[in-house]
């Protein structure tokens, strides 16, 4: 486990960008110790709040120092009354932050070319990313996918940092009708991609492993998993994860993700929202569950 | 200057204050957060024999100040927790309270003799003995549930462990007297008591309409059931005072976030405080709780933690 810190933080900027909202947090010392891929915690309702669970928020960008000090933004969906707390908060509003927090993305030792794809506002840590593979030396390409328009994050940004980019739309409103995996195989030929990262839903963060493995690409995935401390002492936020040796273990996506090499993940053990211990994981459950 | 000492039985701590097991993993974690050792002991998470993957997902659902969790007691097993977890509290310094259970009355023997065997066990400070975890096969049919199981799990742990080791049962508040649950374990060679576990509980996922938990019941924990614990601590040492029950020290667990809520549990008779749920919303909680504890018992005037130990019942207004 990396180095984290727990800090006061406080809100500085905050904007809505389509459906979400953009909030920048001064919490001196996350950003020195931040790498792309990472996440934080932030509490939410105030010291005294009914919603004790912390909300966890993949890195969108990190400034170690500027006017207020060290800065780390987060992209927001207000969809429960944690992120509507959050939403609501105005500029010099206090929040805690605990960060940065899981493993970062993996960069590859060569300069090899690489995919970025994002569904929704699962982009936020890519642009990031985009230019630590670029100072490498890598090619990058971004894939952003989405339900409709506004609920794409980061298409200008993404025309400016990455050497090109396809944009997919469910509804057609943006780019490509269909779904990031309609097109990320031809995107992984055209640029004899050696790495596909992605963030974003689940279901797609399979697809995107399928179609890497199968383009003869590693699959590099930020999962998103429900968390209550995000610092690895809760045990909610585990999946079936098979490791070096070959056994798949239930691991905290929190410590030892949130990014796994997307062929480890056991993808079977998904369905209909439920995440099951497979039969053969370490200490699985024996007939009549546990 | 406050002197915070607490004395439960043979065990004597520089502070009250304790993780709740289950709460806190092992250490390693809030260790990056604030020096484990700084606690009046460490409580592990519950070992079992085995290695044990626990439950699928979603294993939590947030509720009004508390949460429901149904982690199925997910662990190494008794030997990798001794070589790895306990060989690591060791080296810190800490006190370990260390939390075992089993699926069975003889694999609870089996994991405390394992325990006890190992290189590491000058750092047990004592053994909590879980009888009342709900996220079991049966569901909330524990052994607390019932007197003659968990006198027949706690004599069994008893008889693996040294004598100067002491143990300490946890209880549930799912009964419908816990007193007699208390008696049945001090009476089988506890040392004391931990009260409370969770609660049973239940939510709908209201958008699909089906149990929101993988494990379709959890237990519930944090701040809403602040009041279970302090009733359950009040009625346990009533019944000592009374002279119903053998005189036992008792560890408050449930709902604690502050110093204040810490002080309450105490108030009612508990010797020592446990920071569970409150952990995941501020992981530095049980540190800073020994801190607000100790002002708040300065607030009081008192010089002694001691003193202040079941002091709301001589305070009881009569009529």
């Amino acid at each position: 486990m990396s180095g984290v810190v727990q800090v006061a933080g406080e809100l500085i900027a905050t904007r809505r960008v389509g459906a979400y909202s953009h909030l920048t947090l001064v919490a001196p010392g996350v950003a020195e110790l931040a790498h792309p891929g990472q996440f934080v915690a932030l509490a939410v309702g105030g010291p005294t709040s009914a919603n004790l669970l912390r909300r966890c928020f993949s890195i969108h960008k990190v400034k170690p120092s500027g006017t207020y000090g060290g800065t780390v933004d987060v992209v927001v969906a207000a969809h429960g009354p944690g992120t509507v707390w959050l939403t609501g908060l105005r500029p010099h509003d206090p929040v805690d932050v605990v960060g940065p927090l899981g493993r970062p993305f993996p960069l590859p030792a060569e300069p090899v070319p690489c995919v970025l794809v994002g569904g929704g506002y699962g982009s936020a840590p890519l642009f990031w990313l985009a230019e630590a593979l670029q100072a490498r030396g890598c090619r990058v390409e971004m894939v952003l996918g989405a339900a409709s328009e506004d609920r794409l994050f980061g298409v200008v940004e993404a025309r400016r940092t990455a050497d090109g980019v396809t944009v997919t739309t469910d509804d057609g409103s943006s780019g490509r009708r269909g779904w990031v995996s309609d097109v990320l195989g031809d995107v992984i030929d055209r640029t004899s991609a050696g790495v596909v990262y992605g963030c974003g839903p689940m279901a797609m963060l399979r697809s995107v492993t399928d179609i890497a493995t199968a383009h003869g690409a590693v699959a590099q995935v930020a999962v998103e998993e429900s968390m209550a401390c995000g610092v690895g002492v809760c045990m909610t936020c585990v999946m079936p994860v098979t490791g070096n040796d070959g056994v798949t273990r239930m691991v905290r996506s929190c410590v030892e993700g949130p990014v796994f090499r997307g062929d480890r993940v056991r993808w079977d053990a998904f369905t209909d929202g439920i995440g099951s211990v497979p039969d053969d994981a370490l200490g699985a459950p024996r007939a009549g569950g546990h | 200057m406050v002197d915070m000492t607490t004395r439960l039985g043979s065990m004597v701590l520089p502070n009250p204050v304790m993780t709740a097991s289950g709460c806190a993993a092992n250490g390693q974690e809030l260790h990056r957060f604030f020096p484990v050792s700084e606690l009046g002991a460490f409580v592990t998470k519950t070992v079992m024999a085995q290695p044990r993957s626990g439950r699928g997902t979603p294993r939590m659902a947030e509720t009004a100040s508390g949460m429901l969790n149904s982690i199925g007691l997910q662990g190494p097993g008794i030997d990798a927790f001794v070589e790895k977890d306990l060989a690591w509290l060791r080296s810190t310094g800490a006190r370990a309270l260390v939390s075992i259970a089993g699926n069975t009355a003889e694999e609870f023997g089996d994991v405390a003799a394992a325990l006890a065997a190992s290189p590491a066990y000058d750092a047990v400070v004592g053994v909590e003995v879980n009888i009342s975890c709900p996220n079991v096969a049966n569901r909330g049919l524990v052994f607390a549930c019932d007197a003659l199981s968990s006198e027949r799990v706690v004599r069994l742990v008893r008889e693996r462990l040294p004598a100067q080791t002491p143990i300490f049962a946890k209880l549930t508040p799912d009964v419908t007297d816990i007193v007699t649950i208390a008696h049945a374990a001090l009476k089988a060679g506890a040392d004391g008591l931990t009260m409370i576990n969770t609660l049973l509980g239940m939510v709908i996922d209201t958008d699909r309409l089906r149990p929101q938990l993988a494990g379709i019941t959890g237990g519930l924990s944090g701040p809403a059931v602040r009041p279970v614990a302090v009733r359950a601590l009040w009625q346990v040492t009533a019944a000592m005072r009374e002279g119903r029950l053998p005189t036992a020290p008792l560890i408050g667990v449930g709902g604690v976030r502050t110093g204040r809520d810490a002080l309450e549990l105490v108030a009612a008779g508990a010797f020592a405080v446990q920071v569970g749920t409150a952990t995941f919303n501020d992981p530095c909680a049980p540190r800073r709780v020994v801190d607000e504890l100790e002002a708040e018992v300065a607030r009081h005037g008192f010089s002694r933690f001691a003193d202040v130990v079941g002091i709301a019942h001589e305070r009881t207004a009569r009529r």
